[in-house]
């Protein structure tokens, strides 16, 4: 151990004589929790004794905890309940601690740990708000618990696909498809001239920072209130950042490259599809990934200026103003869930595409 | 001079930059014949790629002559008389070893059935057979350079312009691809501009060898080979081999008394 | 040399800027017209007044709630509610336009502190690293936007109003980008810069004062370019739930409510106006200290 996880463990064996010392008298109604408690202080003899003092053990140590606690915080929290939770979460860190520390793995477990850390963090997140939230009797308005969201999002199914598809099929997809299409073909043809590209690659670099969701309300006085005005509030913020990176894009081949095609007297359009967009492709996808983000921020933001009684803001507005925050919450969990989502599919799509590309290349023999 | 595939009368260029006019080439005249293997020779900066360029009318002249099979540069390229080999290989990384190699063939319109016959037999000549499916990034610097020398090749251009192609390989592969090379030129009858910083490397390849120098860059010497067209490695060891170095060798110098 | 670069400058970049401007003036002035048109029409029809297309013209440019005002309805908006208004009334932009800079800029400073100390652990501590920076980078691909009518009410429930809450959600909002081109850069240092360190045998805290932190700035300027721009539409967005009283985003939510184009045009454009500013004095102050650092562009 080096000296921060021997302060770590202290302390954590601090927090179990806490939790022990307060629940002592009761050991018997609750063994599991006092076992535990127990198991939790006898570990900082590993500062001294190296014994059982590899990560694995506290990783597996924190889940047993874990799991017991969640058990336990249903019907009020027991004496020493929350020394105990500090305990458990700081064996926890000290077993990541520990287990990236470790210089001899296997590539394989190396890979696993890497996946295996973030979800284990992911879980405790949960946890902790699951048993924070229900401990302290956190009242719905402020914080619902993770479990009540989890009934609100299965019990409003239905509610929660129609808003899915009128706010991401309807509104944010629609309007990605016209704006990233549209502006891809804008920054095709506007490709041959030096002149319109320099005026309108620092106005598309403005227009891309100013808060364009602001033209939601004309948008819906154009449009109405239904998905269209949503729709083109979408292809206007993603417009832009298409049209810059793509004119960037098709602008940053090399004086080699440009050469060689000209020593094949190659055509316009042969040089195009051979060579620059090709070479613009990691520029593009960058744009639609920071775009599948925009558009859902669009058609949401959209829907608080006035839309039918049916979409993602719609629902969260309105549940907000009936403090209805775990509807809020299960809205909340489908706009990430979609987020991340079309992150992840235009990712792997970029990841099949430009496989060549120095940040994708995984094979280098060299 | 009459069968002169390339010629260039009184040829100038110069760079116009922010502060400073830079005189790459100055009143520069050549003639090569057709199936001439010529190399260029000089110190960096002498203006031997600025010349290539400009015989692929990549680059204009400022004023003179230049003219290919007749035609003025820019309509030789049209009719695709070049292949040109850049001094970094310049391949795609998006495209296989192959397909890098297929390029030019799908520019110029080759049909569809013949690539696969001319690609293979290009890869076999610089020994990358087997690296068809390889990335460019999976290559060694030199494997690159011989992917770059066959795509080159793989179109049927009459003039092969090369700029420094073997300048990052190491010494026993460049043997063996200046011997390929000899080979290729023997029978294909192409006409070669080499540029190279190597004397033997000059000497062994070349019928005609042309001395360059810096500020303004300018011909100073033009060295007709004597040795005999067939040319072993072992030649290089060979009395005349080393007095037509020497010649080359006393023309870089002078060229850098001028400094 | 200079007169040059002077003439280059008005060649290659203010001369093609100014043209596209024109024109996107010069459409927008039709637009008006032409979308306009219908409604002045029908008031013709109704009134029964004889109109010529001149007429048509000028009135369409003077509508009280145009479908879209022309440019110059906008600016003189602009001018009564930015220069003819005392700064304290409600009615003034200026007004407006503060109470949104001041919650931005305070999200924006928390933000790029969280931001900063956050890519410092990360960086500095490996069990963090793996466990947190999956998840920064998910959540970027979340339109954490919609969270921001909730965080209001949470903070209203608290007792927490005013520029708080908002500020709060431009903090969350900045803080990822900051985080991750932070982290970025203080990783940035090459191996054998950290190796030549490593020579010198300076410790952990030398490479991070003298090395890594040195190395980070550039990347910080330009997350800092993004932090500011989302900082000022979550700002906004921020105004939205709260029963709209000040702010642009409450000028953009009542002139919605009530059919004011105009007003909502004039908040927009002053949203544009806050932006572009923000970033050129970022860009401004970027530029001298990577000057004064010797960073090259
Ligand atoms: N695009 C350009 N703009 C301005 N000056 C140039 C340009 N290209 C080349 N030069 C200048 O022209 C001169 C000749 O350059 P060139 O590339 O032909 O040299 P070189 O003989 O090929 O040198 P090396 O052996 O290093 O490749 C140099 O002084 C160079 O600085
Ligand atoms: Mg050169």
């Amino acid at each position: 151990m080096n000296k921060f996880q021997k302060v770590q463990q202290v302390i954590a064996s601090m927090m179990a004589l806490l939790a022990l010392q307060s629940s002592f008298f009761y050991a018997f109604n609750n063994p599991a929790l006092f076992i535990i408690s127990l198991i939790a202080l006898l570990g900082v003899i590993r500062i001294f004794y190296d014994y059982l003092n590899n990560g694995l053990f506290d990783f597996l140590f924190s889940i047993i905890g874990m799991t017991i606690l969640m058990i336990n915080v249903y019907e009020s929290p027991p004496n020493g309940y929350w020394p105990l939770l500090i305990s458990v979460w700081l064996y926890g860190w000290l077993a990541v601690e520990k287990i990236t520390h470790e210089k001899k793995i296997a590539p394989f477990y190396r890979k696993l740990f890497f996946i295996a850390v973030p979800i284990f963090f992911g879980a405790w997140i949960l946890f902790a708000w699951e048993v924070i939230t229900i401990g302290l009797n956190i009242p719905m308005v402020i914080l619902p618990s993770p479990s009540l969201i989890s009934i609100q999002f299965v019990d409003s199914l239905d509610t929660l696909w129609d808003d899915f598809v009128q706010t991401f099929v309807r509104a944010a997809l629609t309007g990605y498809l016209i704006g990233c299409g549209s502006a891809f073909i804008v920054a095709i043809l506007i490709d041959k001239s030096l002149f319109l590209r320099r005026g309108l690659l620092p106005i598309g670099n403005f227009i891309s920072a100013i808060p364009i969701v602001g033209i939601a309300p004309i948008m819906i006085m154009w449009f109405g209130f239904d998905w269209h005005s949503k729709a083109a509030v979408v292809v206007i913020m993603t417009f832009f950042p298409m049209l810059v990176n793509t004119v960037t894009g098709l602008s940053v081949n090399n004086q080699i490259d440009r050469d060689l095609l000209k020593t094949y007297a190659s055509s316009y359009t042969q040089s195009l599809i051979l060579m620059r967009l090709p070479a613009a492709a990691p520029f593009i996808f960058n744009a639609l990934k920071i775009n599948s983000t925009l558009a859902l921020i669009g058609a949401i933001i959209a829907e608080f200026f006035g839309s039918p009684t049916v979409g993602l803001g719609f629902r969260i507005s309105v549940e907000v103003g009936r403090l209805n925050l775990d509807m809020v919450w299960a809205e909340i969990a489908v706009a990430a869930l979609v987020g991340s989502a079309s992150y992840g599919v235009i990712s792997f799509v970029e990841k099949k595409i430009t496989f060549w590309h120095p940040s994708n290349r995984k094979t280098l023999e060299n | 001079m009459k069968n002169a595939i390339i010629s260039a009368e009184k040829l100038n260029l110069i760079f116009e930059t922010a502060d400073d006019d830079v005189v790459a080439l100055k009143d520069v005249s050549l003639n090569i014949d057709k199936g001439e293997f010529v190399s260029f020779i000089g110190p960096s900066g002498c203006g031997k790629t600025t010349f290539l360029r400009a015989i692929a009318s990549l680059e204009k002249p400022s004023s003179g002559n230049l003219s290919v099979n007749g035609l003025s540069p820019e309509e030789a390229r049209k009719k695709r008389a070049y292949g040109y080999v850049f001094q970094a290989a310049g391949l795609y990384p998006w495209r296989n070893i192959y397909r890098n190699v297929s390029l030019p063939l799908e520019i110029m319109g080759y049909k569809k059935n013949e690539i696969p016959g001319i690609v293979e037999k290009v890869l076999k000549l610089v020994d990358l057979t087997g690296f068809e499916k390889k990335f460019p990034w999976q290559l060694s610097g030199g494997m690159q350079q011989r992917a770059s020398i066959a795509r080159a090749l793989s179109f049927d251009a009459d003039i092969l312009l090369m700029d420094e192609p073997f300048g990052a390989l190491d010494e026993i592969v460049r043997d063996h691809l200046n011997e390929q090379l000899l080979k290729l030129w023997k029978t294909t009858n192409k006409t070669i501009c080499f540029v190279t910083h190597s004397i033997p490397e000059a000497v062994y390849l070349s019928t005609k060898i042309v001395v360059m120098s810096p500020r303004p860059g300018r011909i100073i010497d033009v060295i007709e080979n004597t040795l005999p067209t067939d040319r072993p490695l072992e030649i290089r060891d060979s009395k005349e081999f080393i007095s037509v170095s020497q010649r080359v060798r006393e023309g870089l110098r002078s060229g850098h008394s001028y400094e | 040399m200079s007169e040059n670069t002077f003439i280059n400058y008005f060649k290659n970049s203010f001369l093609p800027i100014l043209s596209i401007v024109i024109t996107i003036f010069a459409i927008w002035y039709i637009f008006t017209v032409y979308l306009n048109s219908s409604k002045q029409i029908d008031a013709y029809e109704r009134k029964k007044i004889d109109w010529e297309f001149s007429d048509l013209v000028r009135d369409t440019m003077s509508q009280k709630k145009p479908l879209l005002p022309a440019p110059h309805q906008i600016v003189s908006e602009m001018w009564k509610t930015i220069f003819m208004i005392k700064v304290t009334s409600k009615k003034s932009l200026i007004f407006h336009s503060y109470v949104t800079l001041s919650s931005t800029l305070l999200g924006f400073a928390i933000g790029t502190i969280l931001g900063i100390i956050l890519a410092v652990s990360i960086v500095e501590n490996k069990a963090m690293d793996a466990s947190l920076m999956p998840w920064i980078i998910a959540s970027q691909t979340i339109p954490i936007l919609a969270i921001a009518p909730m965080i209001i009410i949470i903070l209203n429930a608290f007792g927490l109003s005013g520029l708080l809450p908002k500020a709060l959600i431009s903090t969350y909002l900045s803080f990822f980008p900051i985080a991750v081109g932070m982290v970025k850069g203080l990783r940035s240092p090459e191996i054998s810069y950290l190796d030549l360190m490593h020579t010198y045998n300076s410790s952990r805290l030398n490479v991070f004062w003298k090395l890594r932190l040195p190395s980070s700035v550039p990347y910080l300027f330009a997350s800092m370019k993004v932090a500011i721009a989302i900082s000022l539409v979550g700002a906004i967005v921020g105004e939205l739930p709260t029963g709209a009283v000040a702010g642009l985003g409450a000028r953009l939510l009542t002139g919605s409510y009530f059919g004011l184009t105009i007003q909502i045009w004039s908040a927009l454009v002053m949203a544009a106006i806050l932006a572009g500013t923000l970033i050129f004095i970022l860009n401004f102050i970027s530029r001298i200290t990577l000057k004064r650092m010797g960073v090259q562009e």
